[in-house]
């Protein structure tokens, strides 16, 4: 089931887990440059999305819907999730999100999978390099952040997971007021 | 304890609905012993279980009601009173029960009203009953028993011990079954058991503990003594979501092989063919063999029934019979669910609104007891159910009426309306038209919520009425919700499954064909058998047109939903399949127009398209005045019903029809899959071999490409019909102009203009499986008459009525004995009766000789039986019963001929 475990102990070793306290695993996810983590015990698989059936008049962050195995799978493009980059996302538009990867998650029961365009590494971080979501973020990145990892070169937002999959028919609506 | 409790809530709930239901029969019929028996045997189980779990509140009252019934049992006569309490103290019972599964004890209170009220009755009326004896005792009673003893059981206990030691008159003599009391045990003749009087003044408390120990001694001789009671089947009760799980996992174990099947026929190696095909095999049995535990028998949705037409039988002062026929018709417990209410809502409605007061029906000439038959069959993929009355009849002028008053429609619009149309207003919000609101109905709620109800579970209902002669509602269910059939259409880019229920026939449409789409305003039309019907781009629905509509050609799906009738213009139309109905995400639920999702065989996931959504989308377009909506204008005529029909070409060009029930799928298949086996193809078809028959001779089975074929089967049977293309399904009356000479054919009608051969499948399946039936024999005509076909199997049923008609009768069709009968005893006017020997439960025999026992023109009534098998013994048999003539199943020429040489009813003993 879970692919991204093999990547554990490689993540594990590269970053090293020097300090006690709570030190937790992320799976990477990357948008463009910017790069996300996922708490990894919500990671349920990584996989290639295929044979995605596009559902019309559905809300603009779902994807479509696709078969896991077995398991009909609700796809969510990360990308318009975030609100990001809507000049790049018309430019790769009409393809659709075919390539790439996507990220198996679980609430109530249904399997999502989140569109991303590419995974990283599991990363073992603790609390040392947590920071709070810095104020001045975007409203709706400040809704979906947990929080930012400050690592060597880079930044890392961990994603909440459960705000990344509340959104529907009534949210949409506000979204669009 | 918890266990145990719980065990028995179940339990003692299912009994009470047992109850109720026999006491409602016993009442009519209150010198049936067995029935008597049922009844005072379960609320003495209930009693027993309750002393044992120290339950005193249950117990006393399920005493109480028990020593009443314990009257009746010694021949006290039976009144109506007397049922309503007994029926009132079911009531409270239940009320307690349920208070107990949600408390875990007893609710406090005082049943001290009812308790008293019972023994009463079982007391007052005991003299009449049984006048040797001494009336001194009965005073005290009361008394003691509510005052002193505080539930009253010790007394009840004597009571009952006294009951039960002392047999009543009219049984057979058994052994006290117990140590009963010395004083008890005496006076063993029958009086005894109306003696008990005496019992409770001396009855010490310590006593209490021995009744719980007497009864349960008594259980079993109890049930000894009942030899005719059904036999015990080994059951285990199993969590219902237990069986969702495994559904589910069922479900995905169907997609999955169904994945593997597409792999399979992919690649050449053939290693894993054979396990693939085991594996196929056993998941289909699987599939099966849990679809079957989630089947419930529609009885269990009409057990309550019995008790409210009787109480609405005492509120409105009718007298009404309740008919209920076909109760073991199985259907998926989910849809069971779903329309318990409002069949409950429909029988109230039937009694109140449809049967006139006694004194009207007596008026008008009518049986002063109305009818309310509720009944029940499969057919095909769905089940029907039929609530009939032989009321007065929809007040259509008044619907009319009302429908003005109403804004709903303007006058103009109301007086081209058929009356079928008209009738259908009753299910809008708040429409009702009984001039006074009584307690029952009347209030206009509840048609539309039943209709809506219906309609979330994929059903439709229909209104069949008669002025003086009563209506009928007529509900088309699917058996489950988890698998339904659907046609896989393409519309744009992607495919969509629609649901087969909804769609009434398929249209191709050309530019330059002469079925093309012509637009109003913008609005895309088409011409429909000289009407105009609405069409909607399934692509525009979905918001993918980009403002181009250019239609030009593709398919038209006519569809109706309630009064709606409107074409869905799509690409392509590949086949129907049976798909596993997976709920939508979350996300999407908010979207009307898909129902849900599913995997095909292929692997790639589609859309179902909700064909009720579709009908709200193209109303309201309609109101912003784009599309013109043509409401329905069906015939109303009743009797000749219009009969849809799968049309294909087979044979040099020529068009042939079959009656779209009679087939079970459409298949395409790789005509490289056909196999010849001694010299007759066959395919691999679901996991069995299924042999192939050409619909004309003049067919070539093609060796490459794709093969059209026509499935038929019947239980494990299936035949593949090999066509030239499969060209439309039509629906339109079925007038057979002319009865061929051929044997594969039953004759030619019009159907869209184009002479159709309507092909006999009783000519094809003999071919396909020799013992399926035997040659044919030359076609005789006979006059117009009604003719009653009794037959256990809608399939034979849908393939004789065609034979029968081209044969000149009028057919009404009954799927059992029971149902027969009670069309015999209807008003229709029968002239001869074919039925099949071989039913289950009664079969032919048995309702012939039912037949012959009521007398009258029933006792004469000719009748021809079908037999799969031909005996010396059977004829013999037949003989003796006066049947005209006995004819092999498949011989449809034969039973012609037969029917031909019956010519009026009395002389058929000729023959």
């Amino acid at each position: 089931m879970q692919h991204a475990n093999s990547n554990g102990a490689a993540g594990a070793a590269k970053d090293g887990a020097k300090d006690t306290g709570a030190v937790q695993e992320f799976v990477t996810v990357f948008v463009g440059e910017t790069m996300f983590g996922l708490a990894i015990n919500r990671v349920h698989d990584v996989f290639i999305p295929t044979g995605i059936t596009p559902v019309p008049l559905a809300p603009p962050e779902i994807v479509g819907l696709l078969n896991l195995r077995g398991r009909v799978v609700t796809a969510i493009c990360l990308r318009r999730r975030l609100g990001m980059g809507a000049a790049a996302q018309a430019a790769a538009g009409a393809t659709g999100q075919a390539t790439g990867m996507a990220i198996g998650l679980e609430q109530g029961g249904e399997t999502f999978g989140l569109v991303v365009d590419g995974v990283g590494e599991v990363l073992k971080l603790g609390a040392e390099t947590h920071e709070a979501v810095p104020i001045n973020l975007d409203a709706r990145w400040r809704d979906l952040a947990l929080g930012v990892h400050r690592l060597d070169g880079r930044l890392l937002v961990i994603l909440d997971v459960d705000g990344l999959l509340a959104f529907g028919s009534d949210r949409a609506s506000t979204k669009a007021a | 304890m918890d266990d145990l409790l719980r065990e028995f809530l179940t339990e003692s709930s299912e009994h009470l609905d047992t109850v109720d239901t026999e006491l409602v029969r016993f009442e009519q019929d209150p010198n049936n012993e067995t029935i008597l028996r049922n009844i005072f045997r379960l609320v003495h189980t209930i009693k027993g279980t309750c002393g044992f779990l120290g339950l005193p509140r249950l117990e006393a009252l399920a005493h109480a009601a028990e020593t009443l019934m314990g009257r009746f049992r010694d021949g006290l006569p039976v009144s109506g009173a007397s049922v309503s309490l007994i029926l009132a103290t079911l009531d409270r019972l239940k009320a307690i029960l349920a208070d107990l599964e949600i408390a875990g004890t007893e609710p406090a209170g005082s049943d001290s009203d009812l308790i008293e009220a019972l023994e009463h009755m079982a007391s007052a009326e005991a003299p009449a009953a049984a006048p040797l004896v001494a009336p001194p005792p009965p005073p005290p009673l009361p008394a003691i028993v509510e005052r002193e003893l505080k539930p009253g059981e010790v007394s009840l206990a004597d009571l009952e011990a006294a009951f039960l030691a002392a047999p009543g008159p009219d049984e057979e003599p058994e052994p006290a079954p117990l140590p009963a009391p010395a004083h008890v045990a005496q006076p063993a003749p029958a009086p005894a058991a109306v003696a008990p009087p005496p019992a409770p003044a001396p009855a010490p408390v310590a006593k209490k503990a021995e009744a719980p120990a007497a009864q349960a001694a008594t259980q079993p001789s109890g049930q000894a003594s009942e030899g005719e009671g059904p036999a015990k089947v080994q059951t285990i009760r199993v969590n219902v979501d237990t069986l969702e799980h495994l559904m589910t996992m069922v479900s995905e174990l169907v997609l999955t092989r169904n994945q593997l099947l597409e792999i399979a026929r992919r690649h050449e190696d053939s290693s894993y063919k054979v396990p693939l095909q085991r594996l196929s095999h056993v998941t289909a049995e699987l599939q099966e063999g849990v679809m079957k535990t989630r089947m419930q028998p529609i009885g269990n949705a009409w057990q309550k029934l019995p008790r409210v037409v009787r109480d609405l039988s005492a509120e409105l002062g009718k007298q009404i019979e309740l008919v209920m026929v076909g109760a073991e018709t199985e259907l998926d417990r989910q849809v069971l669910d779903v329309i318990k209410d409002p069949l409950t809502h429909m029988v109230r409605n039937s009694a109140d609104h449809g049967l006139e007061a006694t004194s009207v029906r007596v008026a008008a000439g009518k049986p002063a007891r109305g009818t309310i038959r509720l009944s029940a069959y499969h057919e095909g993929g769905t089940i029907t159910i039929e609530i009939a009355d032989d009321g007065k009849g929809l007040d259509l002028a008044a619907i009319r009426r009302k429908a003005v008053e109403r804004g709903l429609v303007s006058q103009a619009e109301v007086e081209k309306m058929t009356d079928a149309q008209v009738a259908k207003f009753i299910f809008d919000a708040g429409f009702s038209t009984a001039a006074a609101v009584t307690s029952v109905s009347g209030r206009g709620v509840g048609m539309d919520v039943v209709k809506t109800n219906i309609e979330t579970i994929g059903g439709v209902i229909d209104i069949n009425t008669q002025a003086g002669r009563g209506t009928t509602f007529t509900i088309k269910i699917p058996l489950t919700l988890a698998i339904v059939a659907a046609l896989i259409v393409r519309a744009g880019e992607s495919r969509f499954a629609l649901p087969q229920v909804a769609v009434l026939e398929l249209v191709r449409v050309d530019r330059s064909a002469a079925q093309k789409i012509e637009r109003i305003n913008g609005a895309p039309v088409l011409r429909l058998r000289e009407r105009l019907l609405p069409i909607v781009t399934l692509t525009g629905l979905l918001g993918q047109d980009g403002g181009e509509a250019e239609v030009q050609s593709g398919f038209v799906v006519v569809a109706q939903v309630g009064r709606q009738r409107f074409g869905i213009l799509v690409d392509e139309v590949f086949h129907t399949e049976e798909i596993v109905v997976k709920p939508m995400s979350t996300k999407l639920r908010h979207l009307s127009l898909f129902a849900g999702n599913t995997i095909l065989g292929d692997g790639a996931v589609v859309l179902i398209i909700d064909p009720n959504g579709v009908a709200r989308q193209v109303s309201q377009s309609a109101q912003a005045g784009q599309i013109p909506v043509e409401a329905e204008a069906e015939e109303a005529e009743i009797g000749e019903a219009r009969t849809t029909l799968l049309v294909f070409k087979g044979g040099n060009g020529a068009f042939k029809a079959v009656p779209l029930s009679l087939v079970t799928r459409l298949e395409e298949i790789d005509a490289s899959k056909v196999e010849w086996l001694g010299g007759r193809p066959l395919i691999q078809y679901r996991g069995r071999l299924m042999p192939l028959v050409v619909a004309d001779e003049a067919i070539q089975i093609r060796s490459e490409g794709t093969q059209a074929l026509v499935v038929f089967s019947d239980g494990d049977r299936a035949m593949g019909l090999v066509v030239d293309q499969i060209v439309d399904i039509v629906d339109e009356r079925l007038d057979i102009e002319i009865a061929a000479e051929r044997s594969d054919l039953i004759g030619s009608a019009v159907l869209r203009g184009r002479a159709t051969d309507i092909i006999n499948i009783a000519h094809f399946l003999p071919l396909a499986y020799d013992d399926w039936a035997r040659g044919p024999r030359k076609t005789a005509a006979a006059k117009a008459r009604t003719l009653l076909l009794v037959d256990d199997s809608a399939f034979f049923r849908d393939m004789l009525t065609p034979v029968l008609k081209a044969a000149g009768f009028s057919v009404v069709a009954a799927s059992g004995a029971e149902q027969a009968l009670a069309i015999l005893s209807g008003e229709t006017r029968i002239d001869v009766v074919v039925a099949d020997l071989e039913m289950p439960g009664k079969g032919g025999f048995d309702l012939v000789a039912e037949m012959r026992r009521a007398g009258g023109a029933l006792a004469s009534l000719p009748v021809v039986a079908l037999a799969g098998t031909v005996g010396p013994e059977m004829v013999e048999r037949a003989r003796r019963l006066a049947i005209s003539d006995l004819v092999a199943k498949f011989d449809r020429s034969g039973l012609v001929a037969a029917l031909a040489e019956i010519e009026t009813p009395g002389l058929a003993k000729a023959a």
